[in-house]
């Protein structure tokens, strides 16, 4: 079997996210990663370093800049049809993308895969993982994204992949891109972060937060957020964690304010140990939290930050 | 401007879901159903570019058994103009669904298409980019804003390091995330309306579409459950079981 990983990429880092990918593809075959884009060289040369990757793919072309889904299906398309299996992290940028190319292959996706059962039979949650489901394609070329929390990461480096220039540039001509305003944070990312601590609609407003990223800090932790505190404008919409948001697997996540709705339980109730802080004793949140406090998050948090000053140093 | 709207019935999002004992799907008998949450917001994008006056028309489509057309009447009630509902007892899956939502485009032809970027039974979040591919058209999807100009639309799209803004060429799709905008209800002179609202009912093989599975469901089960864990006193206390007994700080 060869199997293709799309990287994730912003033209100067490979994302972790390609790492959780690469591991899910190596259990399928050998793995070629794909590295599309403007100027990215050194993304080539870091994938391809990756342990268990055979070959490096690398695309050079003003149409790739941006990941805009037309270029880069137009190009998985050209590509598809060496490779068993064409894999891409379950990210905003993978699920815009491989549907795009499974339909111009005539082929069904498989989205965000939580395990491999064998080359054509996989894992997904459902019902946002309130079940599970094992289906088995009938398709000749498998296209799938893959769940990031699901897979341990490759490790980066160790490997010495062959880089091989490709020339074939697609651009479809129908889509261009025109800014992004991305949180700048010199935290963790979410979804590779060891340790999350979230807040909720409890929170009251955004500049709240401020506590939370204070603990965090402490921890080395990144911060997230419920919908219900992204709705209500306290946070961006990159904070949140959920069935529709982020999923998120840390060894703790800490969810401050936040009652526990089904949805944002689908995005972390993976997370090796699960803290609930909740002046509300009734919140669903307690029936899958390892430890719970029921206080007030103003008092429970400056507490927190207090006793980890006492505990860390 | 003449705008298409898909819409899926699928279990209410607050029903808590029960995997059926024979591990063969999810129990959906006797279960409330209502329109898939992201279509609503379909929907009400779809409305108020109409009461802008930019659009004129709003087709709304879904696909399904006859209980779709319930769905359906519940967008004509938030303000569609007419209904279609290709009928089919059989499982479909988004490639079928975008196969079928492109026989509709080519009889509607519409300039605007807009739907869920996902549904919350299969959390497949794959139909829109395949209808766009089908019919070669752009896409913009996990739409937290949208500015339709002269032939162009502006599209401010949901990704994972915060919000990013595309330009893309018309026709398009669009798959609509949480903030683009907040559904309305229906109030009851427009579900009395609706009810007079024409509904067109065309099969798969009317569209000369093969719904066929690709993929084959093997089983369905329930995942692991984790059991509440201990109600503590204080937050020292919790420091202490996070330092010494869970080891995660």
């Amino acid at each position: 079997m060869s199997v293709l990983v799309l990287a994730e990429h912003d033209n100067q880092v490979l994302k972790s996210a390609t790492l959780n990918a690469v591991t899910a593809a190596a259990e399928l075959g050998d793995v070629t990663i794909l590295v599309a884009g403007k100027d990215c060289q050194g993304v080539a040369e870091a994938a391809s370093k990756v342990a268990g990757v055979t070959k490096v793919l690398h695309a050079e072309s003003d149409a790739y800049a941006n990941h805009l889904a037309e270029n880069f299906a137009a190009l998985l398309v050209e590509l598809a049809s060496d490779y068993s299996h064409v894999l891409a992290p379950a990210t905003t940028s993978g699920k815009n993308i491989m549907p795009r190319v499974a339909a111009l292959l005539d082929v069904a996706q498989i989205s965000e895969i939580i395990s491999i059962e064998s080359e054509d039979t996989f894992v997904r949650p459902i019902y946002a993982g309130n079940a599970l489901a094992t289906v088995k394609s009938s398709d000749a070329i498998k296209i799938i994204t893959v769940r990031g929390t699901a897979f341990e990461a490759a490790q980066p480096e160790g490997g010495s992949a062959a880089i091989e220039t490709i020339s074939i540039d697609k651009d479809a001509g129908l889509s261009s891109f025109i800014g992004a305003v991305l949180t700048q944070s010199e935290r963790p990312e979410l979804t590779s972060a060891r340790i999350i601590i979230s807040g909720g609609r409890g929170m009251q407003n955004g500049d709240n937060f401020k506590i939370l990223e204070e603990v965090a800090d402490k921890l080395g932790a990144a911060v997230g957020a419920s919908r219900a505190a992204v709705d209500a404008g306290f946070v961006t919409n990159d904070y949140q964690v959920g069935q529709t948001g982020k999923v998120v697997a840390p060894d703790l996540y800490i969810a401050v304010g936040i009652s526990g709705a089904i949805q944002h339980l689908a995005g972390m109730k993976d997370s090796k140990v699960i803290v609930a802080i909740n002046k509300d004793a009734e919140a669903p949140i307690f029936q899958i939290a390892d430890y719970g406090v029921v206080d007030d998050l103003f008092n429970a948090i400056p507490e927190l930050s207090a006793e980890l000053d006492k505990a860390l140093s | 401007m003449k705008v298409l709207v898909a819409v899926k019935r699928l279990i209410d999002y607050n029903v808590k879901i029960r995997v059926k004992p024979d591990n063969t799907g999810v129990e959906t008998a006797n279960v409330k159903m209502s329109m898939n949450p992201f279509d609503e917001i379909a929907v009400e994008e779809a409305v108020t570019l109409k009461e802008a006056g930019t659009v004129d028309e709003i087709v709304v489509v879904s696909l399904g058994p006859k209980a779709c057309q319930e769905t359906i009447r519940t967008a004509l009630a938030m303000g569609c103009d007419r209904g279609i509902q290709v009928e089919t007892d059989a499982e479909l899956q988004p490639l079928a669904v975008a196969k079928l939502l492109k026989g509709i485009v080519e009889k509607e032809s519409p300039d605007l298409i807009i739907v869920g970027k996902q549904a919350i039974d299969d959390d497949s979040s794959q139909t829109g980019q395949m209808l766009s591919a089908l019919l070669g058209w752009s896409q913009g999807t996990f739409a937290s804003k949208l500015e339709l100009a002269d032939g162009m639309t502006n599209v401010t799209r949901e990704v994972d390091g915060g919000l990013e803004t595309i330009k893309i060429k018309m026709p398009c799709v669009i798959t609509t995330d949480l903030r683009l905008n907040v559904p309305r209800y229906a109030s009851l002179p427009n579900i009395m309306k609706a009810k007079k609202k024409q509904i067109d009912v065309f099969s798969p093989d009317d569209l000369g579409v093969d719904v066929t599975p690709r993929l084959e469901t093997l089983k369905v089960t329930e995942p692991q459950k984790r059991k509440a864990g201990a109600v503590l006193e204080n937050v020292a206390e919790l420091v202490d079981k996070l330092k010494n007994e869970a080891k995660v700080i």
